[in-house]
């Protein structure tokens, strides 16, 4: 028997461990990795409270997550390839055409 | 302590640990493989929970299909190292700083309230968060999003291969 309350803080936890990712690396591909960290927590979360509530939507919830994050990887995944083409580099603080 | 418990605590540790490998390891190949550990512990959580489906799913399209492409791009790319440069050096402390603040935020609220729902059974319904139960629920009450999840595939599929198309050898159209 585990409390709810432990799963949402563990889901928690990897959210902000993803966060973390996101604000602290500058490797494009690895930003995009704690974004799926950040998802994967989400889920976590979701299955927890369905199984808490005895009740199989969320987990309906989470099957449909995992359809937007595969369709974000293959875009997401060319949108860096093709930057890596113009660019040669993917680090996102060389990044910055649009600065004036 | 049960079973339960002492289980929970220790997938706990491996995917917290597997988190921060991913965020703290220079080498993007080995920020992939900690992924790939980190998506296979979170299946397992779902084992424990009730849901075999979702945790199946969980293994071949994250682990698998997803951290594949990843991994295949980090190789074309041969970007498995960037080289150090200056960079904006107040960040890093900064976002450590906030996620901390962030993190005790978040446990505080989670452990001070009133528990949101009682404990998780280990003993749900016999299909419960099984194929044919999600399946049942998935093609009747979800059948619109389902289908519109079918044009958002191929959406993605016509973008990625629009975005990675080489215009100067293709530029007969």
């Amino acid at each position: 028997m585990v409390p709810v309350n432990y799963y949402i803080a563990l889901s928690a936890i990897l959210f902000i461990i993803g966060a973390m990712g996101v604000l602290v690396r500058r490797n494009a591909l690895i930003i995009f990795m704690s974004v799926e960290l950040m998802l994967n927590a989400a889920n976590v979360a979701l299955v927890a409270f369905s199984s808490a509530n005895n009740s199989l939507d969320g987990q309906i919830f989470v099957f449909f997550i995992m359809t937007v994050a595969a369709a974000e990887v293959a875009v997401g995944l060319a949108l860096i390839v093709a930057i890596f083409r113009s660019k040669n580099s993917i680090n996102v603080d060389e990044i910055n055409m649009l600065k004036g | 302590m049960t079973v339960d418990l002492i289980l929970f605590l220790i997938l706990a540790a491996v995917a917290i640990a597997t988190a921060l490998g991913m965020l703290l390891s220079r080498n993007a190949v080995y920020s992939a493989l900690f992924l790939v550990l980190n998506f296979a512990t979170v299946a397992v959580f779902y084992l424990l929970l009730g849901a075999p489906f979702i945790a199946l799913t969980q293994v071949t399209v994250y682990a698998g299909a997803i951290m594949v492409l990843f991994l295949f791009v980090i190789m074309l790319l041969g970007t498995e190292e960037l080289p150090k440069g200056e960079g904006l050096n107040w960040q890093k402390p900064m976002a450590v700083i906030l996620a901390v603040v962030l993190m005790v935020e978040a446990t505080f609220l989670i452990f001070v309230q009133e528990p949101v729902a009682d404990l998780i059974s280990n003993s749900p319904s016999a299909d419960f968060g099984g194929p044919r139960a999600i399946g049942e629920l998935l093609f009747s009450r979800y059948l619109l999003p389902f289908e519109v999840t079918s044009i958002l595939l191929l959406v993605a599929m016509v973008g990625a291969i629009v975005l990675t198309l080489n215009k100067k050898e293709g530029g007969q159209k």
